[in-house]
């Protein structure tokens, strides 16, 4: 915020408050501990509470509702055409309108859509009515929804989801529930399934800047499934734990999208006493822990807030905002970027908020962020948006001028003031949503969606949306789902998760190797190996876990290799009698050979065939060189020596423990 | 199917009757294929009779097979009342008096949850409470003439609304919108043009091509336009104002007689056939791009004509068509045919004594031409002279729904051929037009790179 370098000028009001201080005093109050601090006991004593929405793309070739093809993406700023639209609330079957959907009326977005010829058709910008849903997207929800153990409804209604955000063109997703009620376990119990349902993806964000927001319409209608659980997880951990089997389990068909953007999760939190607030667009189950813990001390540095503010305020209904136009003041004032020159600044006082503004919210983070955040999501202020009388890094509101003014809005010395600048149009709704941030705060913890970032905190999203926002499609007729369908899917499903890493464990492969195995679904790969070619199952399992992920990490396996390639290789090892040993040696050699020739990449690694007695005739010679090389002749150095000589002649040919007591036998005894 | 049913029927029925269940009650169903907990809702009557209906706690609906029900119990009941939050339109005196007319379709609609469709409803308060921008514009009253669905708009609906528009001219309103279905509204419009004619203020008609029950709907940005229109422009037309580009940018006012849907389902699906739209309008402005339009008067003389004869046909013309097609519209006492002939206007010549015998039979018959663009030429081939000399009479640039609506309005006035061809051939509201300028014909061709270099640049 270098640029309202104007309010540093200090003035050494005795009023002030130390917001440094407060921020680490509210913290401790709070009783926020880093999460390696965190116990059991910890969350037991938040009534920390975590539930999970799990969405994974399917593959499919086609989108959900149309014929375009899906899993193509445009390039940022690459497109044919744009549309531009605009949302407007509407009410529910149950006549209310939805919080969601009063709050994005506010915003009035200009939203406009990049279309690109070959990823986007007149359904995708809602100038055409839905096709039918596509079966086979339907028939892999369906098995899917079979893994979860759900009950699988009768028919399939079509339900439109409001979303004024305008990343689906229409303003609401279409959506369809076909399972209910179902269960997966994880390490030490069963955790309830709520639902899967199956959607079209959303658009997705170029960009959203203050009144205007850009989206690529080429994520738009890809098949996607949403697994819900209710909240059972009662800790950051468990909340992991259960994505991952999700995870997992979505993968195990091998009927999903992989790679970026593929699954995404949302990840619901609660506390005693505060609400359930929606973490969004988790990118990777690993920030899950990070994001759940921190967001359960947002909740309950809130609650705290909510505490100290009932003390002060006897009623909050009554409670007001008042505030100033100084935008004449502002030059003298602020340093404000030159392009925002129009910008009206006002100066707001909120009763009884002295050390709120300043209090502990996550880390780095106080209260103000929460209104920060609310003016560039509702008002459209972008940030920097604000200062305000208690913050916490260097810039300090305390100028002569700026007092001077406060002093104008006949403040008690147990105010708080903030001043934010945004264009004219837009301060009403600014003011409203400062109004009625801080109104919440003293309700507690308002019911949010927010977005998750890389550093295990968030910011306001939207507000959550409740079920009002759901309403019948009426472009489409409910679909029955026939009883012989439902078995016909039953009777083909997959190994359970659970029975396959009770499967890897009884072939003591390192459990370490489990992640990389079940979110790649290589299980069938490797439990046909082992079946069909007497591989020795931890062998199998380490060269894919270890050796091939290695690989991969390194990004040496290129997208065409299939399961049956590998295969191959482990088929044409051991059917000619050639020790397995020698894979992980070949298969760097293998996976890099665009034509996946087998023996050339043994030839590649120098293998040929030997037997035991062939690779000792070495030893003379090489043991005269040993000799030659040290001084002093030492047993243990010279088997290491002829072991290292010898491994390359020995793998795949012979067992190195067998050849090391041949070594040994030479070299003792001779 | 009796109301109280909701919509079930059959086995359906038989099942929530057994269990003794009501539509909008909490219910828990047992199956087969688990337990369901929800809110039994009302099934669209079109829908089969093998399904319960239920809205979970989520909000999302989900059927049951009845088949697979063992039991639903009954343990609360809550009533839906879909209800828009209805407000006083709010009444100023500087502001414009705008009647709307309701006929039906989706730009004045909500969601039936029997049927599953849209379904027409609208008061001021309700409109006011859904598009509080109306109140910016005008003062607002509204009159529910029907509640048909496009499609079902007629020769008696048009007479009622003919005479509805000439009692608010009358009574000095400011301007009129007429809320219709998209389907047929040229159809209308054209009928409009010819029963009301020299009118001294904007009638306006609007509808939707996106229900009003969706957030991306175009019925509240076409309402705004089409209320704008009515109360602040100086065309004294019967228009119609829809979506210029698919994006809510601006809408477009239309000739009643020159404009036609060309697309079954995009927003931007009507447009100026053979000629250039009137005016371009937005929230801000009205821009005219024609000027040699009808202005607003003060005076109240309109002349009202609203009779219509019911006997009239269009005959989309086929190569291979049978002569007994015209034969038959004979037989059945037809007193009128529009032709939409090929090319220039023609048909083929075995329907050629079919048509002299429907002409010396006293039925006028009319040709169009069905590449809507462009004129009848009837004496550049032969073909086009035998059939003139028959009795087929050309009707220049005139669109061929817009031939049909004029054709029955004049033989609504008289039986008498030669008043029917003088009313047909003067134009009364640029239904024919003496020119036809470059820039009235523009189909583009996507793919050529000078439009989609357009594309990339214009919004759609």
């Amino acid at each position: 915020m270098g640029q309202t370098k104007k309010a540093v000028i200090n003035s050494g009001n005795k009023e002030a408050l130390d917001s440094q201080d407060n921020y680490q005093k509210t913290k401790e109050l709070t009783g926020y501990i880093p999460r390696k601090d965190a116990t059991l006991e910890t969350y037991q004593k938040l009534g920390f509470k975590s539930g999970l929405e799990i969405h994974q793309q399917l593959f499919t070739e086609e989108k959900l509702f149309c014929r375009c093809p899906a899993g193509l993406y445009q390039k940022k700023g690459e497109f044919d055409a744009e549309v531009i639209r605009h949302m407007r609330p509407t009410l529910s079957e149950m006549g209310e309108y939805d919080g969601t959907a009063l709050m994005e009326k506010k915003t009035r977005k200009n939203i406009t859509y990049h279309l690109k010829y070959e990823t986007a058709c007149t359904y995708d910008v809602d100038d055409t009515p839905p096709f039918k849903i596509n079966q086979q997207a339907l028939e892999i929800a369906l098995e899917i929804s079979l893994m979860l153990k759900t009950n699988v409804v009768g028919e399939l209604h079509i339900t439109r989801k409001q979303y004024l955000d305008g990343s689906i063109p229409t303003g609401f997703q279409r959506t369809a529930i076909v399972g209910i009620e179902g269960e997966i376990p994880i390490s030490n119990k069963k955790i309830r399934i709520i639902q899967l349902s199956i959607e079209e993806d959303s658009c997705r964000e170029v960009s959203d800047i203050g009144h205007e927001r850009i989206y690529t319409t080429d994520r738009l209608g890809i098949p996607l499934i949403e697994m819900v659980t209710y909240p059972d997880m009662i800790t950051p951990d468990e909340a992991a734990e259960a994505g991952q089997y999700l995870r997992f389990l979505a993968r195990s068909n091998g009927k999903v999208r992989t790679g970026i953007g593929a699954g995404r999760q949302d990840v619901n939190v609660s506390i005693n006493g505060g609400t359930r607030v929606e973490i969004k667009g988790v990118s990777h189950i690993k920030w899950i822990p990070e994001l759940t813990h921190v967001e359960a001390f947002r909740q309950k540095a809130l609650l705290n807030i909510k505490e100290i503010l009932t003390d002060r305020i006897n009623n909050p209904s009554e409670w007001k905002i008042s505030h100033n136009d100084i935008t004449e003041n502002r030059d003298a004032l602020l340093d404000l970027p030159a392009e925002i020159n129009n910008h009206k600044v006002i100066l707001v006082c909120l009763p009884k908020f002295k050390g709120i503004l300043s209090h502990f919210t996550q880390p780095g983070k106080i209260f103000a962020n929460e209104i920060s955040d609310r003016l560039k999501v509702i008002a459209c202020l972008e940030r920097p948006n604000m200062i305000h009388r208690e913050q916490i890094d260097n810039i300090t509101f305390q100028s002569e001028q700026i007092l001077l003014l406060v002093n104008k809005l006949n403040p008690d010395k147990d105010d708080a003031q903030l001043i934010f600048w945004g264009p004219e149009d837009d301060v009403a709704t600014a003011l409203e949503t400062i109004e009625e941030r801080c109104q919440l705060a003293m309700e507690g913890v308002p019911n949010e969606t927010r977005k998750a970032l890389s550093d295990g905190t968030t910011i306001f999203e939207r507000v959550l949306p409740g079920p009002n926002r759901m309403y019948p499609d009426t472009d489409s007729a409910p679909l029955s789902i026939s009883n012989e369908l439902v078995e016909k899917i039953r009777n083909s499903l997959p190994q359970d998760v659970s029975e396959s890493v009770i499967q890897l464990r009884e072939w003591k492969i390192p459990a370490d190797c489990f992640p990389y195995i079940l979110i790649k679904n290589y299980f069938p790969l490797i439990k046909k190996i082992i079946d069909k070619t007497k591989c020795p199952p931890k062998l199998a399992g380490t060269i894919i876990g270890h050796t091939l992920k290695n690989l991969n990490g390194r990004k040496q396996v290129p997208d065409m290799m299939t399961d049956e390639n590998i295969y191959s290789l482990f088929e044409y090892i051991l059917t000619d009698g050639i020790r397995p040993e020698i894979i992980k040696e070949v298969l760097p050699l293998y996976v890099i050979n665009p034509g996946y020739d087998i023996s050339s990449a043994l030839d590649e690694f120098g293998y040929s065939k030997k037997s035991m007695d062939q690779i000792l005739q070495k030893i003379p010679e090489s043991l005269k060189n040993f000799k030659n090389y040290s001084s002093q002749f030492n047993p243990i150095k010279a088997i290491s020596w002829l072991m290292g000589q010898l491994r390359n002649d020995a793998i795949g040919n012979v067992s190195l423990k067998e050849l090391k007591a041949e070594v040994e036998k030479v070299v003792n005894n001779g | 199917m009796a109301e109280g049913n909701q919509g079930y029927k059959g086995k359906a029925l038989a099942i929530l009757k057994k269990f003794n269940v009501r539509v909008w009650s909490e219910a828990v169903i047992s199956s087969t294929r688990g337990e369901f907990n929800g809110i039994v809702l009302p099934r669209s009557e079109n829908d089969d009779d093998k399904h319960i209906v239920l809205k979970l706690i989520t909000g999302y609906n989900i059927g049951i097979a009845t088949d697979t029900i063992e039991n639903i119990k009954e343990c609360g009941y809550k009533e839906a009342h879909y209800k828009i939050p209805e407000k006083e339109f709010p009444v100023s005196e500087n502001k414009p008096n705008i009647k709307l007319f309701g006929t039906g379709g989706t730009i004045a609609s909500r969601l039936d949850y029997r049927t599953g469709a849209v379904i027409p409803a609208f008061s001021p308060g309700e409109l006011y409470g859904a598009v509080p921008e109306l109140a910016d514009i005008c003062n607002l009253t509204t009159d529910k003439l029907f509640a048909v669905f496009s499609e079902n708009m007629g020769p008696k609906q048009y007479t009622v609304l003919a005479k509805a528009i000439g009692e608010q001219i009358e009574k000095g309103i400011d301007g009129i919108v007429i809320g219709h279905g998209t389907d047929t509204m040229h159809h209308t419009a054209a009928a409009l043009s010819f029963m009301v004619q020299n009118p001294p203020i904007p009638i306006v008609m609007v509808g939707s091509q996106r229900s009003s029950d969706r957030p991306s709907s175009d019925a509240a940005l076409n309402l705004i336009h089409a209320t704008k229109a009515a109360a602040e422009s100086d065309i004294a037309e019967v228009l119609v104002c829809m979506f210029g580009p698919t994006s809510d940018e601006y809408g477009l006012l239309h000739m009643g007689t020159r404009v036609r849907k060309m697309h079954s389902s995009y927003r931007s699906t009507f447009r100026t056939i053979g000629d250039i739209p009137v005016a371009m309008i937005d929230t801000e402005k009205i821009t005219p791009i024609k000027h040699n339009y009808n202005k607003r008067r003060n005076d109240r003389d309109v002349k009202i004509t609203p009779v219509f004869e019911e006997k009239v046909a269009l005959v989309y013309y086929y190569p291979n068509m049978q002569p007994d097609i015209i034969d038959s519209l004979v037989a059945n006492g037809y007193k009128g045919i529009v032709i939409a002939g090929t090319g220039l206007g023609h048909v083929n010549k075995p329907v050629y004594p079919a048509i002299e015998r429907a002409t010396k039979a006293g039925v006028a018959i009319y040709m169009t031409v069905q590449t809507l663009w462009g004129y009848v030429h009837m004496f550049v081939y032969d073909t086009g002279r035998d059939l003139m000399s028959i009795g087929i009479i050309p009707t220049e640039n005139m669109l061929p729904e817009v031939a049909y609506v004029k054709l029955g309005w004049a033989l609504g006035q008289t039986d008498d051929m030669e008043k029917v061809k003088e009313i047909m051939l003067t134009p009364i509201s640029d239904e024919i037009t003496k020119r036809e300028p470059y820039n009235g014909y523009l189909v583009f061709q996507g793919g050529i790179p000078e439009v989609e270099e357009f594309l990339r640049d214009i919004h759609k």
